[in-house]
Order: structure tokens, then C-alpha cells, then sequence
């Protein structure tokens, strides 16, 4: 089964939890045998894994150009000089109004420019050469970046679409949707012949505020990677006195950082030896540590700013309790990292990956009193911290991708008749 | 004969209310009013009061011939006077009836007998007082909480003075023997135990009004049959559950009340009588004595203690709650006593079970670590006041003034021995000396010995008292 996927992150270049998700979806397929996955990416760095083939959009061409056969060889880092030609021979209209590159290719910033709408479009642009180039069975597009790309796919090969919703707009605003992104969304779930939602509470969301046939949508948790022996290695925490609770993750409104900074401030009115953590950055990243001066818990309350790579692993690790007070979390895999690293897990009952766990706390997202209360239980109550943290390993160790990739294996199927 | 003892257990326990820690050293009362009402009257409405009025019903078509037995824990007892008196009025038109037979129970329905023996054995005689002033007769025979045994128990039990214990006829204990004999504590030959068919009984009470259970719908006859065919020389069929079973697990709808009705009448046919636990004790002998290492329970499939210590939270909670038991059982703060007995109920430490077999009701809350965090927000503050009336003593000195007393009991027991046997002595010897010519050391001896044991006893309480005062501060 040949796989034509669409997705705009890929480690080691990570923005948000998109990458994470594409990784361990594709490697979770690539164990699968006769399943030949090709990622299409706007802009690999080079040092992408090589279980699956990774298409960098930016060399793939639009406009007609006839480089030299030996150049283009250094040139190229993805493709092959007869893939290039292949490509060539397959441009579908003019895009020479397009600002191209030395090989006819249009380049990608990476990430989340300022003009994404822009980059959006020149990626839908060459999804259309590479669906009439190339022979694949099934389309799958990550997220609504690119469901244009996968739509166009789908209408020039005839061949069925997924698309997989890691988040909708409606999550990302508290319900204030962009139109523009909206209708991108929109667009493509209709024109989707399978709808995989990260948990059943984005499925809800698809089916109520897309309006998206219930039959069709699919909630296809994620899992998570077992830690690697360096990360496995970070020593934990030594048991103290002081301990430290830490909410880690974009400081935006749809993570609720101001609920966590109540709560703190509701613990630390009774008890003196906790530590809040609140890592990451974001645009209410000011708001709240005005919010934590407000409230006088400045002195117990730190921002240690944006974390990455090792030093996330490091915060779970020094950490008692990990809080995610989402106001609305389509699936949310930090949780799961901090349960690999032993330290327990408070979450809003407003986040998908609850519906999998089970040795976690859950909370409503505006219930400071029960999100402080559960704080104060597990720092306190040795019983309760010890459960959590040997049930949750157990829990999440059985959390895996392979798992998943066999789960979305058989969705092909299903959605390509074979079964 | 064969014969049936059929046996009801009541117990309601005193629900908690939504406490967080922030309230802990500035709210001191405990419990959910509204709820505890609510229940309690529901479960009366529902199932006790129907089923009792089938049972006097029952009592009063046949004679003599039908009998049972029912226990009360003291948690319930309260509930039932608080808030509905009439079932009470109908256990005593029961009693009336001279069908029934009260057993004792734990007052709190906790789990003391594991932890502290002296808190067991002071709640069981709350209860048992109790229950002779409610119905007019000392129970002879005892019932556990979650009718949990063990050989540790059953000697304690019959220490107590009870004749019987009843207990789970659970599978590992028994391996190939029957549930349908009575067998005898394997530590204390005297009291003998009568073990639960729980097959039988569940019939009843779980599986009654289950449409995909083979034998739905279940009539009187064909149970009656069930039983009639046990083995020629099975003595007894124990057929125990809680009495909201009757109501509640099985709804009245499913006509129940009907079968149990029915019941009697063809058990006459097949020539089965039915029995009060102390007749079966008082007619049968012990077959042998059974092996019960670790204690047993009537819930879930393991019968074991696994529902209410089966993770670190529960042990945790538990062992944080009897950690003061001594201290609350020395303490003469009454209000400290009783939210103690509140506080020990079973239920509570069921509901923060994580066994997959518990997911069924919670009460107020959420999930277990939910149950656990409010219990142990009350049981802090609750620690606290116990401390605080001990005057912030430190626990070593405490527990170290608390093994002092109970040595020093110890040794006055040890002491009154000595005096009552040198009386003894003396009343052997004084005939004699009357006979003795020599009347001169006869008169210097007495007194002499006399003096000696008196003295020991009054220098020794001055020293008792003052640890016991220094505790009570």
C-alpha cells in the first residue's frame, strides 16, 4: 500500500506537538510490512529519519527550468535528478508569476511565517504536481495547513482522502474561529472520505461545528515514544521537602495558564514548602506573571521560560506534580511524557488524552479549588504520589505508536474497500 | 435435617461532604447532611422497609418454621433512628415475632480488627450493648465487617464470648471442602464457623433479575430444589446478603419479594427447615477446624481484603486513620469518638478502590484519587484535633506513655493475682494457726502480708494517673 501524506512538521524540527504526532504515526506505519509511506514536507533540514521517504516540496518543480543533469545532482538534497525531470514533465499551468527558485521550485520559510496563508497555497500548488506525478493508493493530510494540498490531491488522482485533525480552530480560539481558517478546515473535511480526530472530544467537535457525518470521523488517539536511554537516564528528582509543580507548555489562553496560577495560589496559602513552575512562552506569558504578583505568590512562582529538547525532560523530572489545565486540549501528549518520567499528571477533563488514561487526575479546567486540592493531595500524601507514579508508568508504557499505526493501517483498508 | 440460615445484613455509613484542604483546622464537621438523609431514606423506602415487612409477613404465615437473622452496624443504627424511625419500629415488630436472631458486628463497620485489637473489641461492645437494648437479647454470635475473617479474628472473636462467627465460604479457603458444614476456628476450638454458600446467595442478590443469567427468571421452586438436592449429610445452606439487595441490587420490579415469599412453603415440601445462626451452632458439631491465614470478605472475585486495601492509597488512608486509634480510645472527647466511627467505615476506602471490578458507584466522587484526596483532607484535620487535645506531645512520648500505663495495667493484673492467691493462703493458713498453740506469729504474720501487697498497688497509681492525665491534656 503506497501512502502519499501531507504534513507540515517533522523532527528534529520541532514547532509544536504536530511533529511529535507525524513521527510516531509514520513510524508506527513503516512497521507495517507493504506499507510504503511518502511524507511530503515544505522544508526537510536533512536530518529527518529515513524509515520513510521525506519529498521536500521546495524542490519539487512548478515552473519549467532545464538545469544541467550533473548540477542538479549536487543540488538536489531529496530528489533524484530522473525524480526532478519526472516532476518537470507533470507542471499542470503557468506559475511563472510566482516568485521560483534556480530550479523552478517555490521555497518555504518553515514553521508558522507571517505569510503561511501565502505558503499554504504555493504548498496546495505543488501537492498537484506531485498527485499527478506520482502512484499512490490513499491520501493522508495532517492538519488544516494541509488539506488544501490534500483535496487537490484527491481531485486530480480520484484516489480517497484522510485527513487527520490534531487540532481544530475552535480548540485554538475558545470558540473565536478565524473564518478564513475555518473554511480551509471545513473544506476539508467535507471533501474527506475518512475523518481521524485525535481523541473523541475533537470528533465531537468535527462532528457538531463542521457538521461532518458521524460515520465518517474517527477518533485515532495518539501514544507516545518510550524515552530514549539518555532522557532515561536524567536523574528524578530527590525526595524533599520542597516540591515543585510545573505546567509546562505554550502560555496561550487555550492552555489555561491562569487557572494553574489561582490554584497556586489557593495551595500556597496553606502550605509553604511548594514551588510553582510554569515553563514555556506565549503571548499571555506578561498576563501571568503580573497575575502571580497580583496574587503575592511571585516568590513561589517561577517562569523559566521556553524549554526544549532535553531540558523539557529535565522539568518533568524535577517535578512532583505536572498540571495541564486545558481549556480545550484535542489530545495533549505532554501529560503522557511526564507520567514516562514518574511524576503524576493533573488534567482538565476538557483534554483528549484523558479518554486513554486513567492513573491521572482529572479536573475540570475552571475548578481551581479541585485542581488545588488534588495538588495539595498528591504533595502531601505519599500513598497517592508513589500510586500515581508506578500505575502511570505501567499505564503509559502500553501507550504505543505501533499500536496506532496498526489501527490507521486498518482504516485504509476499510476506507479502500480491501476488507 | 437440612436446614437454611438465612442471614440480612444492614449497614448504611455516614457520608463525607465535599472537603478541601483548605478547610482543614477551620471546618470541623465532616459529613454531607442532605445525602445521608436522601440515602438512607431512599434505601428504606426502596428496599427495608418492604423487605421487613415481608420477612414479619413471612414470620407470621409460618409459625414458628421460618427464621432468620440480621446485623446491624452501629452507623446504620444511627442513620435509621435519625432519619427513619420506622424501620427500626419494624425490626422490632420482627423481634417480636421471636424469628429473628441479632448478631454483633463492629460498630463502625471499619476496619479495626486489623490494626488495633483493644478499638475492635470496644466497638463491638458499643454495638452489642446497643443491639440488647434495641431488642431486648444479647447476640451470641458475631459478623464482621464485609464479613472478613481470619484466624486472628476468630480468636479475638471468641475471646469475646460469641459462640459463632459467620464468615465466606470463599473458594481458596475451602479447596474441595463444602461451605454446607460448620467448621471450627483452627486457633480457639469453641467458636465454631458457618460459612456462606456464595453461589446461592448471589443468585439472589446479584444475578436475580439478570435476563442473560442462564437460569432467568429464577422461581422459589426451583432454588428450593437447588438446595434440596445438596448431598444427603450437608448439614446447613448459608445463605447471607445485605439486606438492600432485597430492593436496591434487585429491584422490587423483578418481584423478589415474591420469590422470598414463596420460598418457605417449598422449602416445607422438600423437608428443609430453616435456622437462626446460634440453633445451627448449638445443634452442630465442628467438622474440623479451618485454616483462614490471611482474612477473607463476601465482594469480588479474589473474597479478599483487595476492595479496601488493594493499592497504596488505600493502605495509606487506613493506616494514617488507626495510626491515632489509641489515642482516640484513651481520649474521653466524645465528639472526637464518634467522628472516629464515622471516619472507619468501610465505604470509605472502597471508594477509592482502582479495581476494575469497582467502577460502579462512588458517591460524591469522581474517581478514587478524588475519594482519597477528600478523605485525607478530613482525616488531617481530624489528626489534628486529636493532637492538639494531646498538647502537641510528640508521638514517641505519647505511645511511650501509652505501652507505660498498659504495662503498669499489666502488671497490677500480675499483682492481684499474688494478693488473691496469698489470700488464699493465708484463709488455708489461718484455720491452722487457730489450731496452733503458739498464737503470737499467727498475729504478727497476717498483717505483715497484708500490708506488703497494699502498698505496691497504691504507689503504683499515683504514677498511672499522671500518665494518663499528662495523655488526656
Amino acid at each position: 500500500m503506497k501512502v502519499l501524506m501531507f504534513g507540515w512538521e517533522f523532527p528534529p524540527k520541532i514547532y509544536g506537538g504536530l511533529a511529535v504526532a507525524s513521527y510516531g504515526i509514520t513510524q508506527g506505519l513503516s512497521k507495517i510490512p507493504g506499507v510504503e509511506t511518502t511524507f511530503c514536507l515544505p522544508k526537510p533540514c536533512g536530518e529527518e529519519e529515513k524509515f520513510l521517504n521525506i519529498l521536500s516540496m521546495s524542490e519539487v518543480p512548478v515552473v519549467w527550468r532545464d538545469p544541467d543533469y550533473e548540477w542538479l545532482k549536487g543540488r538536489l538534497q531529496n530528489l533524484t535528478p530522473e525524480e526532478y525531470y519526472q516532476f518537470r514533465d507533470h507542471i499542470y499551468a503557468d506559475f511563472s508569476y510566482k516568485g521560483t527558485n534556480d530550479i523552478g521550485g517555490l521555497e518555504f520559510a518553515g514553521g508558522y511565517p507571517k505569510n503561511l496563508h501565502e505558503e499554504i497555497g504555493n504548498f496546495n500548488i505543488i501537492a498537484g504536481v506531485i498527485a499527478r506525478t506520482r502512484e499512490f493508493d490513499i491520501i493522508h493530510a495532517h492538519d488544516w495547513l494541509t488539506f488544501p494540498a490534500g483535496v487537490h490531491a484527491k481531485q486530480v488522482s480520484g484516489k480517497p482522502l484522510v485527513i487527520h485533525v490534531h487540532a481544530t480552530d475552535f480548540d485554538r480560539s475558545r470558540g473565536q474561529v478565524n473564518p478564513t481558517v475555518y473554511s480551509i478546515e471545513k473544506n476539508g473535511m467535507d471533501n474527506a472520505d475518512c475523518i481521524m480526530c485525535v481523541s473523541e472530544l475533537t470528533r465531537q467537535t468535527v462532528i457538531r461545528h463542521y457538521h461532518q457525518d458521524p460515520a465518517k470521523c474517527i477518533a485515532m488517539h495518539n501514544a507516545v515514544y518510550p524515552l530514549s536511554p539518555e532522557l532515561q537516564a536524567i536523574p528524578r528528582k530527590q525526595e524533599s521537602k520542597e516540591k515543585v509543580v510545573t505546567f509546562l507548555g505554550r502560555i496561550t489562553m487555550q492552555k489555561g495558564p491562569e487557572y494553574f496560577v489561582e490554584a497556586a495560589a489557593l495551595v500556597l496559602k496553606r502550605t509553604k514548602n511548594i514551588r510553582f513552575c510554569m515553563a514555556g512562552s506565549g503571548d499571555k506569558m506578561n498576563e501571568m506573571i503580573d497575575l502571580a504578583a497580583n496574587l503575592g505568590i511571585a516568590d513561589r512562582f517561577h517562569f523559566p521560560g521556553f524549554q526544549r529538547g532535553r531540558q523539557v525532560y529535565e522539568c518533568y523530572k524535577n517535578s512532583d506534580v505536572f498540571v495541564m489545565p486545558s481549556v480545550s486540549e484535542p489530545f495533549g501528549i505532554a501529560p503522557l511524557e511526564a507520567m514516562q518520567c514518574g511524576c503524576p499528571s493533573i488534567i482538565s477533563k476538557q483534554s483528549g488524552c484523558g479518554e486513554i488514561l486513567e492513573k491521572v487526575i482529572k479536573t475540570d479546567y475552571w475548578d481551581i479549588e479541585a485542581m488545588a486540592d488534588a495538588i495539595y493531595s498528591i504533595c502531601t500524601n505519599d500513598g497517592l504520589y508513589k500510586y500515581l507514579q508506578e500505575e502511570g508508568l505501567k499505564e503509559v508504557d502500553a501507550i504505543t505508536w505501533e499500536k496506532v499505526g496498526e489501527r490507521i493501517y486498518n482504516c485504509y483498508k476499510k476506507v479502500l474497500g480491501w476488507q | 435435617m437440612k436446614t437454611v440460615c438465612l442471614y440480612f445484613e444492614i449497614h448504611q455509613n455516614i457520608h463525607l461532604k465535599r472537603y478541601r484542604f483548605f478547610n482543614i483546622g477551620t471546618d470541623h464537621y465532616y459529613y454531607d447532611d442532605y445525602e445521608n438523609e436522601r440515602s438512607i431514606t431512599e434505601t428504606a423506602e426502596k428496599s427495608y422497609i418492604p423487605a421487613l415487612k415481608t420477612l414479619i409477613e413471612m414470620a407470621k404465615a409460618h409459625g414458628g418454621y421460618f427464621k432468620c437473622a440480621i446485623s446491624l452496624s452501629g452507623t446504620a443504627l444511627e442513620l435509621l433512628e435519625n432519619y427513619s424511625p420506622e424501620v427500626l419500629d419494624l425490626l422490632k415488630e420482627l423481634n417480636d415475632t421471636g424469628c429473628v436472631e441479632f448478631l454483633a458486628e463492629p460498630y463502625s463497620h471499619g476496619l479495626s480488627f486489623l490494626y488495633n485489637k483493644e478499638v475492635f473489641k470496644d466497638e463491638v461492645a458499643r454495638l452489642d450493648k446497643k443491639v440488647t437494648k434495641y431488642f431486648g437479647k444479647k447476640p451470641q454470635v458475631f459478623r464482621n465487617s464485609c464479613l472478613s475473617y481470619s484466624d486472628e479474628v476468630g480468636e479475638t472473636v471468641a475471646e469475646m464470648g460469641y459462640k459463632g462467627m459467620l464468615a465466606e465460604g470463599a473458594r481458596h479457603i475451602l479447596g474441595w471442602k463444602s461451605a454446607h458444614y460448620v467448621y471450627s476456628c483452627n486457633r480457639n476450638p469453641n467458636l465454631k464457623v458457618l460459612l456462606r454458600d456464595a453461589s446461592l446467595s448471589e443468585d439472589i442478590s446479584f444475578r436475580f433479575n439478570d435476563s442473560n443469567w442462564s437460569e432467568y427468571p429464577l422461581f422459589a421452586d426451583r432454588y428450593a430444589q437447588w438446595i434440596a438436592d445438596t448431598p444427603q449429610e450437608e448439614q446447613c445452606v448459608n445463605i447471607f446478603m445485605e439486606l438492600c439487595a432485597l430492593g436496591i441490587f434487585q429491584p422490587l420490579s423483578s418481584n423478589i419479594l415474591e420469590f422470598l415469599k414463596a420460598l418457605p412453603e417449598q422449602l416445607k415440601e422438600r423437608g428443609v427447615t430453616f435456622s437462626t445462626p446460634s440453633e445451627i451452632i448449638a445443634n452442630n458439631e465442628a467438622v474440623s477446624p479451618i485454616d483462614v491465614e490471611y482474612p477473607t470478605s463476601w465482594v469480588d472475585e479474589e473474597r479478599d481484603l483487595s476492595p479496601w486495601l488493594g493499592n497504596k492509597m488505600q493502605q495509606e488512608a487506613v493506616e494514617k486513620l488507626y495510626s491515632v486509634a489509641e489515642r482516640v480510645r484513651v481520649c474521653k472527647n466524645k465528639k472526637l469518638q464518634q467522628d472516629f466511627d464515622y471516619l472507619q467505615a468501610s465505604n470509605n476506602f472502597r471508594f477509592m478502590s482502582t479495581k476494575a471490578s469497582s467502577g460502579g458507584y462512588r458517591g460524591i466522587y469522581d474517581s478514587p484519587y478524588d475519594a482519597f484526596t477528600n478523605y485525607m483532607n478530613i482525616l488531617g484535620d481530624f489528626t489534628s484535633r486529636v493532637n492538639d487535645l494531646f498538647g502537641g506531645a510528640e508521638n514517641e512520648e505519647i505511645n511511650s506513655l501509652l505501652t507505660l500505663i498498659q504495662n503498669q495495667g499489666e502488671e497490677l493484673a500480675v499483682k492481684q493475682k499474688e494478693i488473691d492467691k496469698l489470700k488464699a493462703m493465708i484463709k488455708r493458713l489461718e484455720p491452722a494457726d487457730a489450731e496452733a498453740p503458739a498464737k503470737k506469729p499467727a498475729a504478727k504474720k497476717a498483717p505483715a502480708k497484708k500490708e506488703a501487697p497494699a502498698k505496691e498497688p497504691a504507689a503504683k497509681k499515683p504514677a498511672a494517673k499522671k500518665a494518663a492525665k499528662k495523655a488526656e491534656k
